[in-house]
């Protein structure tokens, strides 16, 4: 950070602070840890602290991304050029049950989908390299459950979360302590909003995904969303057309189950601007919330990030 | 932080960097069930347009079918994020919620007011930089109400809001809101609330939340929100002494050795002289490099990293601090215990005490008394239960840095953890040092156990055995005695029983009792180890935590557990004392296999099944197990 002439710190040198410490005292409690890495906005965000916590050092952790081969080519693209830059180790994952079933969100439903790739698949993940300690990008402010999940939360040896029995945290001690088998997901950004990622991301001059901005592109309407095409193997319904509209994307996941919004935010500056005025959530966009009140919660418990 | 090499103008940019700018406070709620706290929050949030259309549609639908508030709007639905407390209708962990205004960014702890989760208040409390105390217009100051005042003080909070909430259900009458603030001021005066104010409100229809409301003329003050914009309240100090726990010490290369923290208290230049504690050593900062190149000076709140002058020996868990102005460094000290779990807490038992970065082996002593949160009332016990607050000493295994709590939040703070379930089980604030220890320190002796184990021709260790009562415990190591004394070996054989008749003879059967008879036996078996000894002891050490404290107060490398292990069928029958019979007729309580329980070792360095195995084997394969390990010769 830079020196300050004043003596307060602003809201998100604090935050700065806070993740940089929290990273710090995972990476020194922890026997094997990873950071999941899943391209988006708030990895990226991730990505930029863990360099700073440990410059001039290199990454004490390599990546994982828990890749369902549903993803937008651009974030692959993007996946590529940035672990380059960074220097860092990345691992990628694919549910191999998956690729044998075929397993995909149109034939079997985003939450089999989910379930399958995402869940199953990192769970596969950390078992297979005995990861014991992971870092997530979840903000509580995304989703109720979130919002009372523990930054440094436990899971046992299956993998599950227990909402009822988390350990009290306080001050800024955190207790990474664990069994055999037993792991700890931690989250960096637990007190980061929206707003303040993009904030960050601006006054960082952090590189993010192209999709994030808008940009002419071909969608179809489906089920109250803006579905990019992003490659064939999206079959239009018999209604459905594609059209050329302007769009971005707010949140970034498997393409099919990822709404854009309409938008006319080219640069950062427009994004802020957008959000500082914003009347809809993030997650809107994302088909796997809807699937009925407390669906992240459970999702959680089975092991999802 | 970095600026960007292009500063952007314009509009858009100035607003950004007005918005950039901008302080973070934390705050809890606290009040009664019922007062209306995730209302207050929903109302915060919905007033400063932080609930986007899609969060209201589902807030709107959750009303209608589980909301208690008719048709209209339920803003406690909004916090009240797990499935079970929709179900119920009450909040039953701490929930974070942010929202920011046009001044602030602020960080919301909800936290619950259920008597049971007194634990979930003081952890959101820990962070808080100011609490909003709610009180029901109708009920006034309850018990609840003192309860959670006195937790706010605890936590070290100065900064305090009293909402006397629903003063629409009372008419908006201005004298039933006088009445509770002459009340609340007059009980609250012990605490020393440095800046208190108290504001009428509905949460529910918004008044005097953001604005100031039409149906309350006689109230002058400022809205909820504009004390919350205003109040000058930060916990991290930057004119307190410098304080940082280091984190991890980085050296990506033969010249580089840098010391990663987070800044608790204080400011630290270039060129300033650093204190590591608890070793005293002096160093000089060289530099504090940073991603975003070198800095020159740098202050509380701040995580950062330092490279001294000369290279010292500094680890993680040591206190950085400045000459001028050092920590408390001992091994004993009193603090304020919360109990955080459901097993109460074991004078005695050996926990994990994490302070800052640093985690030591601790014990805590019986309470000094408990406090009753609702009477502020001093009461004895001899124990902790989940949400117990109390008085207690602690010493730890080793000796660390703090200060007291009132002093500063992050170096007079620790947390407890169980070193079997890893549980975050207890925390703490310490109020001051035990002088005592200070004046106890080893007498260094010229002859040495190596010296003792030379003149003795043997090398000393303890072969631990634990299993049930009549498992075969003393038979077994009274055989493998005779064998090694035959051998020209000097042993002792420590007997459970025959120490009962002395050393012990003040202890009962009680967890408590026995916790404390193991600790004296891992001593007197250490002292022999160090006296060339080799001890055979025989407990039924029915705790994996006493067993884990034994081996740490004898040494790992000493150590030799031997589980017997026979089938509680086997050994009541076996009863050589006929002390399962009297269990069993309830003459003799907490009988470990009867009415206590037996822990099973995980991973003993020999299990011995006496059901299947001869004594004279049994006692072979222990002789192997010594020659195995270089024991014997």
């Amino acid at each position: 950070m830079k020196a300050q002439s004043q003596t307060q710190l602003s809201h998100l040198q604090l935050l700065e602070a806070e993740a940089i410490h929290i990273i710090r005292e995972a990476v020194a409690e922890a026997v094997n840890p990873v950071m999941l890495y899943s391209i988006g906005k708030d990895s990226s965000v991730m990505l930029h602290l863990a360099q700073k916590a440990f410059y001039p050092a290199p990454l004490p952790f390599p990546l994982l991304h828990v890749d369902t081969t549903w993803k937008f080519k651009e974030m692959i693209e993007f996946r590529a050029k940035i672990v380059d830059l960074v220097g860092a180790d990345l691992l990628v994952h694919q549910n191999p049950e998956c690729i044998e079933l075929g397993i995909n969100p149109f034939d079997h439903g985003s939450s089999v989908h989910t379930d399958m790739w995402k869940t199953q698949g990192l769970k596969q993940a950390l078992d297979k390299y005995n990861f014991d300690l992971a870092f997530g990008g979840a903000r509580r402010d995304e989703e109720k459950s979130r919002a009372k999940e523990r930054v440094f939360s436990f899971r046992s040896d299956k993998h599950v979360w227990d909402p009822k029995n988390q350990r009290p945290e306080l001050w800024n001690i955190y207790n990474a302590r664990h069994g055999a088998g037993e792991s700890i997901r931690v989250f960096p950004l637990s007190n980061w909003t929206e707003l303040d990622v993009w904030q960050y991301i601006y006054l960082e001059a952090i590189p993010v995904v192209p999709l994030y901005f808008a940009k002419v592109r071909p969608v179809v309407e489906r089920d109250g969303m803006l579905i990019m095409v992003d490659d064939d193997r999206m079959k239009l319904r018999q209604d459905e057309s594609i059209e050329q509209r302007m769009v971005r994307f707010r949140t970034l996941g498997c393409y099919p189950l990822t709404g854009a919004v309409e938008s006319e935010s080219v640069d950062l500056e427009g994004i802020l601007t957008e959000l500082f005025t914003a009347t809809t959530s993030e997650r809107q966009g994302r088909l796997i919330d809807h699937d009925g009140a407390g669906s992240m919660e459970k999702k959680k418990i089975e092991g999802y990030f | 932080m970095r600026q960007r090499s292009s500063q952007p103008t314009g509009p858009v940019a100035d607003f950004l960097a007005a918005q950039e700018s901008k302080g973070l406070l934390r705050f809890i709620t606290c009040g009664s069930v019922d007062d209306g706290k995730s209302t207050l929050i929903g109302r915060l949030l919905y007033e400063s347009k932080q609930i986007f259309d899609d969060q209201l549609a589902t807030l709107s639908q959750d009303s209608e079918r589980v909301g208690t508030q008719g048709g209209n709007l339920d803003f406690a639905l909004l916090t009240d994020g797990l499935q079970a407390e929709r179900e119920q209708g009450i909040t039953i962990d701490v929930a974070y919620r942010f929202f920011s205004t046009d001044r602030r960014t602020f960080i919301v702890a909800d936290t619950p007011g259920h008597e049971q989760y007194t634990r979930n208040m003081v952890t959101g409390a820990s962070t808080a930089d100011l609490a909003i105390v709610l009180i029901d217009a109708r009920k006034g100051v309850l018990t609840q109400t003192r309860r959670h005042s006195f937790l706010v003080h605890l936590l070290g909070i100065t900064n305090v809001i009293v909402a006397v909430n629903k003063i629409d259900l009372v008419d908006y009458d201005s004298t039933i809101f006088q009445d509770i603030e002459t009340s609340y001021r007059e009980f609250s005066q012990e605490f020393g609330f440095t800046n208190l104010s108290f504001v009428p409100v509905s949460a529910l229809n918004g008044d005097n939340i953001t604005t100031a409301s039409a149906a309350m003329p006689w109230y002058h003050g400022p809205t909820l929100l504009s004390i919350l914009e205003e109040t000058d309240a930060h916990v991290l100090s930057h004119d307190k002494p410098f304080r940082m726990y280091v984190q991890s010490v980085s050296r990506p290369n033969q010249d580089f050795r840098g010391y990663l923290g987070f800044v608790a208290s204080g400011s630290l230049s270039v060129g300033d002289s650093i204190q590591v504690q608890p070793s005293g050593k002096i160093s000089r900062v060289a530099s504090l490099p940073s991603f975003d190149g070198d800095r020159q000076h740098v202050v509380a709140g701040e995580s950062i990293q330092i490279v001294l002058d000369d290279e010292i020996d500094i680890s993680r868990g040591d206190l950085l601090c400045t000459p001028e102005s050092v920590p408390d460094v001992g091994n004993q000290f009193e603090a304020f215990m919360v109990w955080t779990d459901e097993n109460q807490m074991m004078p005695h038992r050996s926990y994990l005490l994490k302070i800052g970065t640093k985690t030591v082996g601790v014990m805590i002593d019986k309470p000094k008394y408990k406090i009753n949160v609702n009477t502020l009332e001093h009461l004895a016990a001899s124990t902790l239960e989940l949400n117990d607050i109390a008085i207690c000493n602690l010493a730890t295994d080793r000796p660390v840095a703090y200060d007291p709590y009132v002093n500063n939040r992050y170096s007079g703070s620790f947390v407890i953890i169980d070193r079997i379930t890893s549980k975050t089980v207890g925390a703490g604030m310490i109020r001051h040092s035990l002088r005592r220890d200070s004046n106890i320190s080893w007498q260094h002796t010229s002859i040495e156990r190596h010296h003792r184990e030379e003149l003795n021709h043997q090398r000393s260790a303890t072969v631990w055995f634990t299993g049930l009562s009549g498992s075969g415990k003393s038979t077994i190591a009274n055989a493998l005695e005779v064998r090694l004394h035959a051998m020209g070996l000097r042993t002792y054989l420590l007997d459970g029983d025959n120490l009962r008749h002395g050393l012990t003879r003040d202890l009962g059967f009680t967890t408590a009792d026995r916790i404390e008879n193991l600790r004296r036996a891992s001593h007197v078996a250490q002292i022999l180890n160090s006296a060339g000894v080799i001890v055979l002891a025989c407990f039924i050490s029915p705790f994996e935590s006493e067993r884990t404290s034994a081996k740490e107060v004898i040494g790992e490398e000493n150590f030799i557990e031997v589980f017997v292990d026979a089938p509680i069928a086997v050994t009541e029958k076996r009863d050589p004392k006929g002390l399962y019979k009297k269990a069993r007729a309830g003459e003799l309580p907490n009988f470990t296999g009867i009415d206590s329980d037996y822990e099973r070792p995980t991973s003993p360095s020999i299990h011995i099944h006496t059901d299947e195995l001869e004594i004279d084997a049994s006692v072979e394969a222990i002789l192997q197990h010594l020659r195995n390990l270089l024991l014997l010769p």
